[in-house]
């Protein structure tokens, strides 16, 4: 059973199981972690911004052109800054870490 | 009658439901309340109608409107807002909703940031996921600056020229600005963390093009920490991993897109699901607070689905108890525009 763990805003720290198939952004929204995802996932909000722990940042597959482009509106943007509506759940995420980034 | 509660009759405007938001759900509002004779003014801090629908995803076709197998967000708002018509609605762009108070007359007064007095029986908001407000630089002490150094839009442009101007952002509004100003400022510095730009090719074209020339800098990295005393910028810092720029400067724009929250509506002694959504029943769509109501995105009952249709059906039920509590003496009588010669008249098709 792959799982995940997420930093939440208010510094604590949860693990939660997957769904394949689902948005990163969905089962953040859906476990109630402090993630919106406003817009339903087409890039138009970035409301569901989360830091990706370093060890992961390359093992996901890097953000198109789009994401991008949302990710530079962002001022709490970092290097591992990611927008979760854009990674799609599957068992190879298993272990993942990542923090809801600020308001 | 307290000085805060007097209002001239010039600046009070009067109407029967005073709707926070104009988007596909305050649109549609006005229909229902209309066909039940009811005038409607909606409020709202965009400049257009649409909320949402016209300012994320204007392009974006929507599947799930009932008998609209695909419209874009701009198309829905056009449709909106002829269905709407007939009733006159009032609008007030460019505002966002400060204040609300209960008066002694039992009506609600709404004051505006435009400092406009508007006063209704009924409330209805539908403000979506809230206003959209400028994204700030996530940087310590920026208040002391703001609007006097420090600008997140251009109003005047006199605010700029001869000053040592840095603007920070990768998109359009940021080369737009770049290259808009760029010949009345002193000097110029564009900031964006990474050396690819989201904005039309031939602004950023034009930007490299005046970067070539020796008219403008361009500094890779992000908005460290701003130095100046008393509101007056004097320089600003730009990190790039472990390297810090100084880059003397008077004034400072930044361009970081618009965030959405609730704003000030979180302070109206409403109830609150999570801080968040407005808490109301499934009869009528009422708030803790009777004669307000809250429709669409905004609310939380049981159940809740975020979806645009929901929002209609809640407009129509808050609709009915808006009658009720605008026009206490007459009796609410119940009609189909298919049948009603009333209602026909009202839509100006009989």
């Amino acid at each position: 059973m792959a799982e995940f763990t997420v930093t939440k805003r208010d510094g604590t720290r949860e693990t939660l199981e997957g769904v394949d198939g689902w948005r990163l952004m969905e089962l953040l929204r859906d476990y109630k972690t402090g993630i919106e995802g406003i817009c339903g996932g087409q890039l138009d909000c970035a409301s569901c911004h989360i830091y990706v722990d370093p060890d992961w940042v390359d093992r996901l597959p890097a953000p198109r052109d789009d994401e991008e482009a949302k990710l530079d509106e962002l001022p709490t943007w970092e290097e591992n800054s990611r927008l979760s509506c854009q990674i799609i759940w599957g068992e190879e995420l298993d272990g993942l870490a990542v923090t809801v980034a600020p308001d | 009658m307290s000085p805060a509660e007097f209002v001239s009759p010039l600046q009070s405007q009067e109407t029967d439901v005073l709707i926070v938001g104009a988007g596909p759900v305050g649109l549609f509002a006005v229909f229902e309340l209309g066909l039940l004779g009811l005038k409607a003014r909606l409020i709202d801090t965009l400049d257009r109608p649409g909320g949402q629908c016209a300012e994320l995803y204007p392009e974006k076709p929507i599947y799930d409107i009932p008998g609209l197998p695909s419209v874009s967000g701009q198309e829905l708002t056009d449709r909106l807002m002829e269905q709407a018509a007939p009733f006159e609605p009032e609008f007030r762009f460019n505002q966002r909703v400060e204040g609300l108070s209960k008066r002694a007359d039992g009506r609600f007064q709404i004051v505006t940031d435009a400092g406009e007095v508007h006063v209704a029986p009924v409330v209805f908001i539908a403000a979506g996921a809230g206003s959209f407000t400028p994204r700030k630089p996530k940087v310590a002490g920026l208040e002391p600056y703001e609007g006097k150094s420090l600008f997140y839009a251009v109003r005047k442009r006199s605010d700029f020229e001869g000053r040592d101007l840095v603007i920070v952002g990768g998109g359009d509004s940021a080369l737009d600005w770049t290259l808009d100003l760029l010949p009345s400022v002193k000097s110029l510095t564009l900031v964006h963390r990474r050396d690819k730009f989201r904005a039309a090719p031939h602004s950023v074209a034009a930007m490299e093009q005046a970067v070539a020339d020796g008219r403008m800098k361009f500094v890779m990295g992000e908005l460290d920490s701003l130095a100046g005393e008393n509101g007056a910028l004097s320089a600003v810092t730009i990190r790039n991993k472990a390297e810090v720029t100084t880059i003397e400067a008077d004034r400072l724009l930044t361009f970081f897109g618009l965030n959405i929250e609730l704003g000030p509506i979180a302070d109206w002694a409403l109830d609150l699901e999570d801080g968040k959504q407005i808490t109301v029943d499934t009869e009528k769509f009422q708030t803790s607070t009777p004669g307000i109501f809250a429709i669409g995105d905004i609310n939380h009952y049981p159940g809740k689905l975020k979806l645009i249709l929901s929002g209609f059906h809640e407009g129509a039920l808050a609709a009915q108890e808006a009658f009720r509590i605008a026009r206490p003496d007459e009796k609410l009588r119940f009609q189909y525009t298919t049948s009603s010669s009333e209602l026909q008249k009202r839509l100006k098709v009989a």
